[in-house]
């Protein structure tokens, strides 16, 4: 090889400190991108899922099979009213601390945390009142494990609010410029809210 | 820094230098790549090692005609956990083995985007895997194939069944989670002068891999989910008694498992890419055919699924359909075939075992390949399905493909990995094996699939015999081809000669550091000055208008890969 020799303190990697002690400070943070591939995936779960439950739809001589008890919409109404209020709720809470405002995050946060566990009490007390079980028949189990795998989704949304919550205790923990705590959740919440309103669609409404 | 020049200073052994790795070090959570990449290349070995093993025992009942060696529902169990072992523990994990290692250091990271999520993706794999295997011990092993069709697969042995599905939703995920750091390393972590088009194309060809990881995977999980609830919870999601439809589950099935055979084989499509150039000293030909011909078969691969169903009775119009998307995905994979053939030719060949295994892949994935086009014609699969004639394409395309890939890797990044040299003379002992063995284990199951031999089965027509036969000899001589190979590596990694940084003289980042390398990868991060293939370009650039090139200055001369004609 050409022996051309570069003098290594005049590049500008070393300007920037590209070596490996000045490395430790500057690190864009991916954790966002990761968060939106992730839910991308995530999401893919239930798309499967839902294209089985619409080839069980248009296979079967009639949808739901015969003798399965009519839906109410009321309480489930209501439910999807709530979620998808609360991914309101919780953008204000992202607002807030792009504001370095840690005390509004906390009151929205745990407004959203709130509707979640009213959804979650919705949905129980939905299940508790259904006339059909888990192995009644088809669009039964599809209904119960649709719904359930969602609930399954809200409670970990909830769970991440919450824990939030609790690590904002710790003053300067979350600011203006370090929140990926917080954007996450939120960006899960809104995907748990985006899956409801597909399911609601397909379950109660088709 | 210039590249080539970067020798002398960029791993000097500084004073504040890191201690090297400790073997202990291998076998706890550890968040570097190279460490995880290491436990994910020595597992799947290990799983390598026992699938083939239980591949043998299944030859073994096929030499005669009658079950005479254990009985059928030990049979069932063997042929199922052999296929499950090689697929998810085996060739799935060890392209993401390779991609650990590498990616970050090809582009010039110095770690993946997400360390800790490495660690954990790596760390499902173990138990997951002993949880497999010891539903042989605990007497209720999966044995319904490793496609575990419902109603089949919940009629025998719930243990068994529920262990299969466990072990696949473990191993799924640590799928994914690897796909996902891949894939925004990949995307966000490239050093500031390397362009996508600038990157090595074992890079693309991961995006492309976890694209299809990250998209199709989580469907099988959703069809996991429900085959659970009815083997479980008297749920009938696939049972036509209670209302439901098996064919919705090879649907969900096959949405993953179709694109997990392009997960298994382009991650060593990417390695053949680097591999080819270096041994034959020239610039890779058609690198943007390559690269994105890698993301038309990611693509392609999601809309070909239904192939696998041609006889489940899915309407005439839906195999049409299936049938003409699997012949189009033929077109991307063979332009990369002409590429790499194109590549070697007039290249002055370095004919070591890393190359042998590189040009051994490309004819024998050619023939799987074409078995494969010929499965894709509805017509001709209506005949053949579920006979041997598709064992034998999968074989030659998975073991042809990418096992002789993964050996040429290993071979190839052997010296990067462990700082020495393999032995030549044994990796050419184990190539002629291999070769030999593959060849013969597999080519006689294209004709007994014609003659109507039907797969899965321990006791056969006693006219397809002398074939099964052969085949049996084949395998036991693929058994034997491995102890070379296990031999050379252990001896070589703890006695062979050093490695210096760069012994193939290649130009992408990986060589431009220590073998192996340091901690931290680079002492300095890299600044690219060439193409990764630009090996003896500078007499051969016509278009020199590129700012600041210089013809016969080989570091300067601007070949087409060159950053200096990236647009940043």
């Amino acid at each position: 090889m050409q022996s051309q020799t570069i003098d290594p303190s005049k590049t500008e990697n070393h300007h920037h400190g590209a070596s490996v002690e000045a490395h430790h400070e500057e690190h864009p943070d991916h954790r966002m991108f990761g968060m939106v591939i992730f839910l991308l995936a995530e999401g893919m779960i239930f798309v499967g899922m839902f294209g089985a439950y619409l080839a069980f739809r248009a296979t079967l001589p009639s949808w739901p099979p015969v003798g399965t008890p009519e839906l109410e919409l009321l309480i489930p109404s209501i439910n999807t009213t709530i979620l998808i209020s609360s991914s309101f709720v919780i953008h204000n809470a992202d607002t807030a601390i792009k504001k370095n405002d840690v005390r509004g995050m906390q009151l929205w946060f745990a407004i959203t945390a709130v509707m979640g566990i009213i959804f979650l009490g919705g949905q129980i007390y939905e299940y508790s009142n259904l006339e059909f079980g888990l192995t009644t028949n088809l669009f039964a189990s599809s209904f119960y494990v649709l719904t359930g795998f969602h609930g399954l989704h809200v409670f970990i949304g909830v769970s991440a609010i919450l824990g939030v919550l609790w690590r904002s205790r710790t003053p300067g923990r979350y600011s203006d410029h370090k929140h990926f705590g917080i954007e996450a959740a939120e960006l899960y919440w809104h995907f748990v809210d985006v899956i409801w309103i597909v399911l609601f669609g397909l379950l109660y409404i088709l | 820094m210039v590249q080539a020049q970067l020798e002398g200073a960029v791993h000097l052994p500084s004073p504040t230098e890191e201690p090297e790795r400790k073997w202990r070090d291998y076998f706890t959570f550890n968040t570097d790549h190279k460490v995880i990449g290491i436990q994910y290349l020595v597992t799947t070995f290990v799983f390598y090692c026992i699938g083939g093993f239980m591949a043998d025992l299944v030859r073994t009942e096929l030499k005669t005609p009658d079950v005479d060696f254990v009985t059928p529902e030990v049979y069932n169990s063997l042929f199922t956990l052999h296929a499950t072992i090689m697929i998810f523990l085996w060739i799935v994990p060890a392209g993401a083995g390779f991609a650990n290692y590498l990616i970050p250091l090809m582009i010039g990271a110095r770690d993946m985007a997400f360390p800790k999520l490495n660690a954990v993706a790596f760390w499902m794999i173990p138990p997951a895997g002993i949880l497999l295997i010891s539903s042989l011990l605990l007497g209720d092993a999966p044995d319904a194939g490793w496609t575990s069709y419902p109603p089949l697969s919940l009629l025998t042995g719930q243990v068994g069944e529920g262990i299969w599905i466990i072990s696949l939703l473990l191993l799924g995920t640590s799928s994914i989670l690897g796909a996902l750091n891949f894939f925004v390393t990949i995307l966000k972590m490239r050093v500031p002068s390397m362009g996508v088009h600038q990157m090595p194309l074992f890079c693309w060809a991961m995006l492309a891999t976890s694209a299809l990881t990250l998209i199709s995977t989580p469907v099988l999980a959703g069809a996991l989910i429900f085959l659970s609830f009815d083997l479980l919870a008297g749920t009938t999601f696939f049972n036509p008694t209670g209302g439901g439809d098996p064919v919705v589950y090879q649907h969900m099935f096959w949405f993953y498992s179709h694109p997990a055979v392009y997960i298994m084989i382009l991650p060593f499509f990417g390695a053949i890419s680097e591999i080819i150039p270096i041994h034959s000293r020239k610039p890779i030909f058609g690198y943007k055919a390559i690269a994105y011909s890698s993301l038309a078969i990611s693509f392609l691969g999601l809309i070909v699924w239904a192939h696998h169903m041609f006889t489940s009775g899915i309407p005439g119009w839906l195999r049409m359909f299936f049938m003409i998307t699997t012949m189009i995905i033929a077109v991307p994979t063979g332009i990369k075939v002409f590429s790499w053939l194109a590549t070697l030719w007039g290249g002055k060949l370095r004919l070591n075992s890393a190359l042998l295994f590189a040009m051994g892949f490309v004819g024998t994935f050619v023939i799987g390949g074409i078995s494969g086009v010929m499965l894709a014609a509805v017509p001709f699969d209506i005949h053949v399905h579920d006979t041997y004639f598709v064992v034998a394409h999968i074989h030659y395309v998975l073991f042809g493909g990418s096992v002789l890939g993964i050996f040429s890797g290993y071979y190839h990044w052997f010296p990067k990995i462990t700082g020495r040299m393999v032995n030549e003379f044994w990796g050419k002992v184990h190539f002629a094996l291999t070769i030999i063995g593959l060849n013969l284990t597999f080519l006689p199951m294209h004709k007994l699939g014609l003659m109507g031999m039907n797969r899965r089965i321990a006791q056969y027509d006693p006219q397809f015999t002398d074939l099964n036969y052969l085949s049996t000899m084949g395998a036991y001589l693929l058994a034997v081809s491995t102890f070379p190979f296990i031999i050379n590596v252990i001896w070589s990694w703890m006695y062979g000669p050093k490695a210096t940084d760069n012994p193939w003289d290649a130009l992408t980042l990986e060589w431009m550091t220590s073998s192996p390398p340091m901690i931290e990868n680079f002492h300095v991060l890299p600044v690219l000055v060439t193409g990764p293939y630009d090996y003896g370009m500078s007499k051969h650039i016509e278009d020199t208008d590129v700012p600041l090139s210089d013809e016969s200055d080989p570091l300067l001369a601007a070949g087409p890969n060159s950053v200096l004609r990236a647009e940043p």
